[in-house]
């Protein structure tokens, strides 16, 4: 395994939101930076870059994770998800981000991509998390504007819409 | 911030880890989940010039029963500690213990073995290990050796890993006939470390009790039977000889307070729950 040298840049490749795509970084690089500064997608969001306040969580090979505490070089060969990637097509709205919008779940939006990404990710695994569960994953996340009451409502109403829909096409 | 300049090997074996590590000597450290290391790095309060990357290394990824011990190698996530499928059976204090580490965003990174080398002195994991009577399996590329967890926790972030050396495995003793265990935290928010945590094992040998985020390593102390009526006293002589740590979060009264508490409450779950 040959050893990566401090301020040189190597090629960094993964999947972001199901394509592949290249970045360039030095080994020092976080995925935060890669992505909004190399890549362009600026919808990962970046607080604290200590790990507390969620702002930046983003998937990781189907884990929900902070991208300000991984290094670019720890994500090649892996699968990334970011907010950027919920839109079902693009200009539609998923239903976890058409539920934050009718509860007024944001209002800055500052911490709404992580929030989203972990509540997506907790749905994909666990379609009926119960409201102890949906707590415990938001524990993760500061807010510092809406007083999370209208994130939780946000977040059992999609799931309720989530499990509708799955219902509904059971029965279908 | 961001991190300074360092080195960076993504190892794909263990001899490659090894090797890296031993050329480094004390400019080396092993990058595990990262969930303590890169804050660090980012606030530069850790600079090292080399950093080796283990989580390649297919070796290091087991989880397995061996000598009434799980044993678990450095590359195994706090979540995959939570998936093992006997946690709850076979090792009740660990499966009480870990969803207070961080939160899912941090256990779905963060390693078993990364938080005993970080030692913080209000981690859970080092607790448990410590009132469980663990060890640690450490390894350079010349030897490797196995510390009892009370002769790896030196002190504050302080351990008995040597310069070059990684810890390839831990082994938390599996529960035993007899045995209850308890385990209580108090902590700011839900996810923070703990102010105080308290692990209790009650079983045919007695009861202990280890105390976290008091002083600087967790300590161990064997203690009367409630019935006795001699606890109260037992845990408040414990709660004093721990010299309390005085920080923004409490003062060594508040945290004395808590031990006496969360003691006691610990040790009637465990009895409560002894098989
Ligand atoms: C928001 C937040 C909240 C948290 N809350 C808690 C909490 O409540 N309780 C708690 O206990 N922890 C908490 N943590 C820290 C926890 O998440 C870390 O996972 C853990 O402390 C370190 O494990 P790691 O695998 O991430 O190690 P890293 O961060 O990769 O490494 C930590 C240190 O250990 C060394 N190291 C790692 N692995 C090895 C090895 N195999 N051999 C030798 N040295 C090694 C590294 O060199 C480094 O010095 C929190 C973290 C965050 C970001
Ligand atoms: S920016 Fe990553 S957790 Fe705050
Ligand atoms: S909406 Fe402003 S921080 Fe959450």
């Amino acid at each position: 395994m040959p050893k990566l040298t401090k301020s040189e840049r190597y090629p960094v490749r993964f999947t972001l939101n199901g394509r592949p795509v290249e970045a360039w970084a030095e080994p020092r690089t976080l995925l935060t930076d890669v992505l909004r500064h190399g890549l362009g997608s600026t919808g990962t969001h970046v607080g604290c870059e200590h790990g507390v306040c969620g702002a930046c969580t983003v998937e990781i090979d189907g884990e929900p994770a902070r991208a300000c505490l991984v290094l670019a070089g720890q994500v090649d060969g892996q699968a990334v998800r970011t907010v950027e990637g919920l839109e079902p097509e693009a200009g539609r709205l998923s239903v976890l981000q058409d539920a934050f919008r009718r509860h007024h779940g944001l209002q800055c939006g500052f911490c709404t991509p992580g929030i989203l990404m972990t509540l997506d990710c907790l749905f994909r695994a666990r379609p009926d998390a119960d409201e102890a569960e949906i707590r415990d994953h938001l524990s993760g996340h500061l807010c510092r504007c809406t007083g999370y009451a209208p994130i939780m409502r946000a977040a059992l109403d999609a799931r309720d819409r989530f499990n509708q829909a799955r219902r509904e096409e059971t029965h279908a | 911030m961001k991190p300074a300049p360092f080195d960076f090997v993504r190892a794909a074996t263990l001899a490659e880890a090894l090797d890296a590590l031993a050329q480094a000597g004390e400019d080396g450290r092993v990058l595990a989940g990262g969930q303590s290391f890169v804050p660090m790095l980012n606030m530069r309060l850790a600079r090292p010039s080399v950093l080796v990357d283990i989580m390649g290394v297919a070796d290091l990824r087991g989880i397995e029963v061996a000598k009434g011990a799980l044993r678990i190698g450095a590359g195994v996530r706090q979540v995959e500690l939570t998936r093992w499928a006997d946690l709850t059976a076979r090792l009740p204090l660990l499966a009480a213990a870990v969803p207070y580490i961080g939160h899912v965003q941090t256990r779905s990174r963060g390693t078993v073995c990364g938080s005993l080398a970080h030692a913080d002195p209000s981690a859970e994991l080092p607790l448990a290990l410590i009132a469980l009577e663990g060890e640690i399996h450490l390894r350079t590329k010349k030897a490797h050796r196995t510390v009892a967890a009370r002769d790896f926790f030196l002190g504050m972030m302080a351990t008995a890993l040597r310069p070059g050396e990684m810890i390839e495995a831990v082994s938390f003793p599996l529960r035993r006939a007899g045995q209850g265990f308890g385990f209580r935290e108090v902590a700011r928010r839900h996810g923070d470390y703990a102010v105080v945590a308290c692990a209790a094992v009650a079983g045919p040998q007695g009861i202990r009790l280890a105390v976290g985020g008091v002083g600087d390593v967790p300590t161990l102390r064997e203690l009367p039977d409630p019935a006795s009526g001699d606890l109260n006293e037992a845990l408040n002589d414990f709660a004093w000889s721990l010299d309390a740590r005085e920080d923004l979060h409490a003062t060594p009264r508040y945290r004395r307070e808590l031990v006496r508490r969360l003691g006691r409450d610990a040790i009637e779950e465990a009895l409560r729950c002894r098989s």
